[in-house]
Order: structure tokens, then sequence, then C-alpha cells
């Protein structure tokens, strides 16, 4: 008697994203990124087409970062004090696939930088790099409603993935993505009903779903980890069972996420049981990156050049 | 929800003086609103007041009006092999042919039907000696059919049983009785094959009918059903089925659930 074939098959598949526009497409990008397109659960190539490879983009400050742990600062060494520096070594030394260039200086609490001086960032980088670009506000709104359409118009045509649209907060966002060509990541915290309905929201503004990048915000290791896999899995078999409003590629942040945990920032004086402070924060962000892969992730913002390193090689590994 | 729209039938006085007319209008105004308040198919049938001799035709122009305007699948309305020919040889996508009675001698001829054009096939407990009538015999047809489906090649993806509603007062067991079968065809395959029916019969001369047909629908989902065809244009119907299937963690709940349901 024939076993029989336990295959699942997927009625349904991630849409695909395309990342930054070549001279030919109107840009200035050396090469885009393909992100999403799964048919099936991540990494189980025998039952479908498990989709793009996952791609790791480094973080990279408008600003030098004002109190990020040592762990952190060592490693990155004195490219930090410049974000064209940090981002050629993002993509060049540190092995990184893109930059997600976050603009936290314009942050009212973190120097309250002039928009104008973020935009002025913004071009620098995009001068210096041909990798396609994440460009990330500051995360306050009112600021970001006067910034991201500066930031938009200031690299239309390249195809940026911009963030981010929130529930009460994404008709300037999705206005100036839509009309710049631009790429949007639609935010939730850790709520995918919310989650569906900010996606509603944009596909109502006539949005383009396959411009759609969804972040359900990321729990690290220790701090809401088995909950962020739990939604992003919840959110990936909709998507493969036909949910049309679920059915975009995943981003995930791990290097901020992580690198905000006491295990991963403390220094050995105040943590010696913990193990050295250099091999204790990478790894911290390390299995928050890859455990999320597991429940599908896209793309993985990170910060440290070891995590990087590491997760890449997890990468390597399930999809080769 | 697999919602199949019933609204293109020539039983209907619209639909059939746009085909003695030769109206495409009325046909692709209807193809569109049913496709935009959610219908997964389009049910295609001709009516009876045209003749068997005209049926081919007519059904591949109805065919090809509808795919003027829209994309969504369509489920060819007969039991009879030449107008599904018809209909089949002009689809631009996978069809599903709607219907056949489950004798040996039927299931030996659409099944290949089927696979042949990548459609899938409804399947109905009846025999020309007439419905299936307890749930027994519907559970014992319903493995057959699944036997003879996997004889030709047929997957049960593409595979709707109808267990053929009766009208509630014909005989009030039935309702109980579908429920059951959908409730123990997942016993017969995993995974089963998908289960529909024709909502509108279960309230055919009674009074109510929106209010019937809406409460069975909803039943009927809780017991396990995925597929009808029915009047999608009814919003409280299709809501109550998204409602449904919400309910039953099928849909993700959103705000706007009603809508999203419907894209």
């Amino acid at each position: 008697m024939p076993v029989p074939d336990v295959k699942e098959k997927w009625g349904a598949e991630v849409v695909s994203v395309v990342i930054g526009a070549t001279k030919a497409e109107g840009g200035t990008r050396e090469k885009t990124i393909t992100v999403g397109g799964a048919k099936t659960i991540p990494f189980i190539k025998y039952e479908g087409n498990t989709g793009h490879r996952p791609v790791i983009a480094m973080d990279v400050l408008d600003v030098v970062p004002p109190e990020w742990p040592s762990a952190l600062l060592e490693a990155l060494g004195d490219c930090v004090r410049d974000p064209v520096e940090w981002a050629k070594a993002a993509v060049g030394r540190f092995g990184a696939d893109l930059v997600c260039l976050k603009l936290d200086g314009c942050h009212p609490d973190k120097g309250n930088r002039p928009v104008e001086e973020a935009v002025a960032a913004v071009k620098r980088v995009r001068d210096a790099v041909g990798c396609p670009l994440i460009i990330w506000g500051c995360d306050d709104e009112t600021k970001d409603n006067e910034l991201m359409p500066k930031v938009s118009q200031a690299v239309k045509g390249e195809r940026c993935l911009l963030g981010c649209a929130k529930q009460d907060n994404y008709k300037t966002i999705t206005a100036v993505c839509h009309a710049d060509g631009h790429d949007l990541i639609a935010l939730a915290p850790l709520d995918i009903n919310i989650q569906k309905q900010v996606h509603i929201l944009i596909s109502d503004m006539e949005f383009p779903a396959d411009r759609i990048v969804m972040f359900p915000t990321t729990g690290a290791l220790g701090y809401g980890l088995e909950y962020a896999f739990s939604i992003q899995e919840r959110s990936r078999l909709a998507a493969l069972g036909g949910d049309k409003m679920m059915r975009m590629p995943v981003l995930v942040d791990a290097g901020n996420e992580a690198w905000r945990a006491k295990e991963a920032k403390a220094e050995d004086a105040d943590a010696p049981a913990w193990g050295p402070k250099k091999e204790r924060g990478p790894a911290w962000e390390m299995l928050t990156a890859v455990t999320l892969l597991q429940a599908g992730a896209d793309i993985i913002r990170m910060r440290h050049p070891k995590a990087i390193a590491t997760t890449r090689r997890v990468i390597d590994d399930l999809t080769s | 929800m697999i919602a199949v729209g019933e609204r293109i039938n020539g039983m209907f006085k619209d639909v059939k003086k746009a085909i003695r007319n030769k109206d495409k209008a009325i046909l692709q105004d209807l193809a569109i609103r049913q496709t935009k308040e959610g219908a997964k198919y389009l049910d295609i049938n001709t009516g009876v007041a045209v003749t068997p001799e005209e049926q081919p035709e007519v059904m591949k122009w109805m065919v090809h009006a509808v795919q003027e305007v829209c994309d969504t699948p369509l489920a060819l309305d007969s039991q009879k092999i030449p107008v599904l020919e018809a209909g089949l040889s002009a689809v631009r996508r996978p069809a599903m042919i709607n219907s056949c009675k489950c004798d040996e001698a039927y299931l030996d001829q659409f099944l290949p039907l089927a696979v042949q054009h990548g459609a899938s096939l409804v399947v109905l407990t009846m025999t020309d000696k007439g419905p299936l009538q307890d749930v027994d015999g519907r559970i014992e047809a319903i493995g057959q059919i699944c036997g003879k489906a996997l004889e030709h090649g047929l997957e049960f993806d593409r595979i709707f049983i109808d267990p053929v509603i009766f009208p509630v007062n014909v005989d009030q067991k039935q309702p109980g009785y579908l429920m059951q079968v959908f409730q123990q065809i997942k016993v017969i395959s995993d995974p089963p094959p998908h289960t529909i029916v024709g909502l509108s019969n279960v309230s055919q001369g009674t009074q109510e009918r929106p209010l019937i047909n809406r409460t069975m629908l909803v039943m009927s989902i809780a017991a396990g059903l995925d597929a009808a065809i029915m009047d999608v244009l009814d919003t409280d119907l299709m809501d109550a089925a998204l409602c449904a299937e919400m309910l039953l963690n099928k849909q993700i709940y959103s705000e706007s659930f009603l809508r999203a349901g419907r894209m």
C-alpha cells in the first residue's frame, strides 16, 4: 500500500515586495532586493516554494548613538560617528543585505534635530551606498508627519521601504509613499486584529498590495518573544490560507529590542554570572532573530556584527 | 467560506430577459456586483426557458459576457454534458462543474471531465432513483464518491459534496440530517472533500425566506459546511456567514472584518 502524501498544500501565498530601484527603473541602486513570496511554511522546502531568502538590514542611526551598550559600540567601532561610514560598513565588512537608516536624531527626546538635517543625512547615505534602503522615522508621530514626507520626496524614485504607518497615524505616510513610489511598513503593537485593520486602512487608500511590509512589533528573548512568535505564526498561516489582508512579508526588529534587555547590555562587573558581555549581547540578539525566522520573517533589523554573521549562517543553512 | 453567487440564472426574470434579448449589460452588472460582495465563484445557469438544443450556445454566450468584465471563476450550472463542454471550452480560469448525480455511470463521465479541464466537481447525494434521505445513506454515498474520485485521480480539494437540501416545510428533519453529514464527512478522509448546499432551497415555498436561509447557513457553517450557492447580494446573509467564520477562528477579526471577508 503506498504511503499517503502528507505534504500540506496551501491555497495562497505571501506577496513578493521589491525594495530598491536600479537606474533602468528610475533609481540609483546597484541592485534590488525582493522579499516575501512564500507558498508554504518557513524552510519546509519539500512542501513547496519557501519564497525569497530572508534578508538582514543593519540599523544605521543618523546621529551618533547616544546611550548604546558598550558591548555594541565596541563591536561597531568608529564608523558610528558618521552614517555614511556606518552604512558602508553595514553592507561591506558587516555583511548585511541592506541598510535600515533610523532617524532617531529627530526625536524630541533624543536631540530633536531639525527635519532638514535628517533629510541631508538621508541623501548622503543614499549617495554613498548602492544597496536598497529602509528609512525609518523617529517614532514620534508629530515629528514623523513632518519628517517622512520630506524624506520620501528626497529619495523619490528609489523605491525605499519607509516606516511606519499605524492605525491612528497612517494617512500622511501612506499618501507620500504612494505618490513617490515607495514601499510602506505597516506597524501594529503585537495585536493581530489591529495589524489586519491597518492593512485594510492602507488598502482603502488604494495603496498597492505588493508594496506593503508588515511589522507586528518584536518582543525580544525573555521580553515577549513567544507572543511575537505566535502572532507571526498565525499571520503567516492566515496568509497561506488565503487572507488577502495578511499576506504581506514580515519585518522583525531584533537589534533594537534585544539590546534593550539587561541580559544583553549589562556590564561584566554587574552580572558576572551571565558570561562575558561581548558574547552575551550578540547571543541575545541572534536568538531573537533566529527564533522569529521560524515563524516567517522576511526582513530582520539587526545591530551587532557578530549577531548578523551568525544569523546569516543560520539562514544559509536553512535555505541551502 | 466559498460563496458561489447564485444570481446569474435564467429562472430570474431579468436574466431570462437578458438571454432573450442578448443583453450583456444585465449579466455583467450582476457579475461585478456579486464579485464585489465576496463571491468566489459565479454560478451561470441558462434556465429552462432556453431549449436543450440552444443551451450550449447560450451557456457559451453567458460565459463570454461575464468574462469580459471580471476574472471571478465560474460555476457552470447544468447536468448536461454538451452544455458543460460548451462552458468549459470558453472559461479562462478553472471552473466548477455544478453538478452531477452520484450514480456510478455519471461519476465515470463527469470525473474525467473535471480532471481533463482542471475543474472542480459538485456531486449530489442523489441518483436517478431520487435523493438519499437519511444520514447513513448519504455518508455511504459520499464514501463511494470519494472512492471513484481516487480512482479517476480527482483530488478531494476539487470535490464539492452537495447532500441535497430539502425545503424545510417538506421535511423538517432534513436540516438536522445535513448538519450531521457536515460533521461526519470530516471522518471520511483528511483532508475531506468540500461540502456545498444550494442554500435557497431550504426556504422554497416558506415565509421568512431570508431569515431561514441565514439561520440555516450559520448553523451549517458551525457544523462544518464550507461552500454555498447563495444570494451574495443579501448583505445580511453574507455578513452572517462572515461573522460565523470569524467566530470559528477561520478568519482573523479586525474592525472591518465584514469588508475584509469580502475582499
